[in-house]
């Protein structure tokens, strides 16, 4: 292993590490939404301030390595897609956050109708189960499941879009219940955005392994194969 | 590619040392006004290659070379072709600065006297044109006389490329024109290589990887004896086609 490699190596050690913190940020968030625990609450939003540290410092190690080794080919491209796939891991960090203020302000225990008819824990297992997967197709360098990935996002996009009317329709039968329905519809609004951010993190993917570009493709042609 | 003529072709080209091979079937087109640069480890030929282009290597004993350089859409392995001549088409500048012990002038000014130009004025005038086009000019207007040895490395190298440019070629080769200068040197020869591809063809043989990105429109990578890939530079530098090519720009050579 050359001295490069060893640089490039730390650096993905860096992000499975940042990758942990935030899916622990994810999986708790769902716990917490069920259980009330607050403690679990207090320790996603604590967690979000670590997330930052690594954010900051996986940029200044890259920054390092473009100032330092003129990354070229697919060591340029890797560094490239880290790069955003570390400003995504951060974002999807933060939404988390915000779901734990949101699960926090929405008084526990929140009814099991609105969580049922709004489908926010059907998207909360999508969204794990993406997050999971995005992190093996970026260990194994899989582009056949990040591009699997970005058409799952579908689901996640297909529920949000129905979130208004059902929302509307929850608050009209039980008006006495309108700040947990505004607080699962911000829940929603954050469950999708986590599934794009896991979708750009995909794009990045394919971006570093095949050097091809799939970001703002048509939605038809992004999940498919180039050949 | 862009629509540019082609200026010189390699077609099918064996070169061997005795019985080394040292060239296998190279096949490549440079386009006019454009930068090429080739690259690769040692030894892989490069420079032989380069070399070819203005008959270099002929006078190299056990040195022989199979299939046609054209230049303009001609063979310049031709029987019919004085080298003399092809060499006032194709300049050459070489890796270390190789000014002749004599004045700044004189140096410019030497392929044009060799061809019989006598007129002062004449030669002064080109002196000065050559002198521009290289940037060397307003360092050494007031000079002109003063030895070239006295220069400094980085002046030397641009008075040779003055001393190449003066005899009005179309073709400028490099060997690793920049690679015995200090940074600010060779960020001139680059500005200059820049400057130059508007009038000339040039192909460049560099070792500096960042060199060839900053300075070629496209890059040929060699592998002994072998061209292993010729494309955009850019397109080497992001994604290159060849594995070989990837492990030798990125460093995970052998």
């Amino acid at each position: 292993m050359n001295h490069l490699d060893k640089e490039l190596l730390a650096i993905k050690d860096k992000v499975n590490e940042m990758w942990s913190l935030v899916e622990f940020q994810m999986l708790a968030g769902k716990d917490a939404l069920l259980n009330g625990d607050e403690e679990l609450l207090r320790k996603i939003i604590k967690r979000g301030k670590k997330v930052n540290a690594y954010d900051i410092k996986i940029d200044r190690m890259c920054e390092n390595i473009f100032a330092l080794y003129n990354p070229v080919a697919v060591d340029l491209r890797w560094l490239m897609a880290i790069l955003k796939i570390n400003a995504n891991i951060e974002r999807i960090g933060d939404s988390s956050e915000g779901i734990a203020q949101l699960i926090r302000e929405a008084n526990f225990p929140v009814d099991p109708e609105l969580l049922e008819t709004t489908r926010v824990l059907e998207m909360y297992d999508a969204a794990e189960s993406m997050l999971a997967d995005v992190q093996r197709a970026f260990y194994e360098e899989n582009t056949e499941l990040a591009r699997d990935l970005i058409k799952r996002d579908k689901l996640l996009n297909k529920i949000h879009v129905k979130t208004d009317k059902v929302i509307i329709r929850y608050i009209q039968a039980h008006p006495d219940n309108i700040n947990q329905s505004l607080k699962v519809s911000g829940i929603i609004r954050k469950l999708e955005r986590i599934g794009d951010q896991i979708t750009n993190i995909a794009e990045e993917i394919i971006f570093y392994v095949d050097a091809k570009v799939v970001k703002h493709k048509q939605k038809k042609k992004r999940g498919k194969d180039p050949q | 590619m862009s629509k540019k003529q082609i200026k010189l072709e390699a077609r099918d080209i064996n070169a061997y040392y005795g019985d080394f091979h040292a060239l296998k079937g190279i096949n490549v087109a440079m386009e006019e006004k454009t930068v090429t640069a080739f690259i690769g480890p040692s030894g892989c030929g490069k420079s032989t290659f380069l070399r070819i282009f203005n008959r270099m290597n002929d006078y190299i004993d056990g040195f022989k070379t199979e299939g046609e350089i054209l230049l303009d859409g001609e063979n310049i392995y031709a029987k019919n072709v004085l080298v003399d001549e092809l060499r006032k088409r194709v300049g050459m500048v070489f890796q270390k600065p190789n000014p002749f012990p004599k004045s700044i002038y004189e140096n410019v000014v030497y392929g044009l006297k060799i061809q019989g130009m006598s007129n002062k004025a004449a030669l002064a005038e080109a002196a000065e044109k050559a002198l521009h086009q290289a940037a060397l000019w307003n360092e050494v207007k007031d000079n002109l006389n003063k030895s070239a040895l006295a220069l400094s490395g980085g002046q030397q190298q641009r008075l040779c490329i003055a001393r190449a440019l003066a005899i009005s070629p179309s073709v400028l080769l490099m060997d690793e024109p920049a690679s015995a200068l200090d940074p600010i040197s060779t960020a001139k020869i680059e500005e200059l290589i820049h400057q130059l591809k508007e009038q000339y063809t040039i192909v460049i043989v560099t070792h500096n990887m960042q060199q060839a990105g900053r300075v070629s429109d496209t890059t040929a990578f060699f592998y002994m004896g072998e061209l292993v890939e010729h494309a955009k530079t850019k397109t080497i530098f992001t994604n290159p086609k060849d594995k070989r090519t990837e492990d030798y720009i990125t460093g995970r050579f052998g």
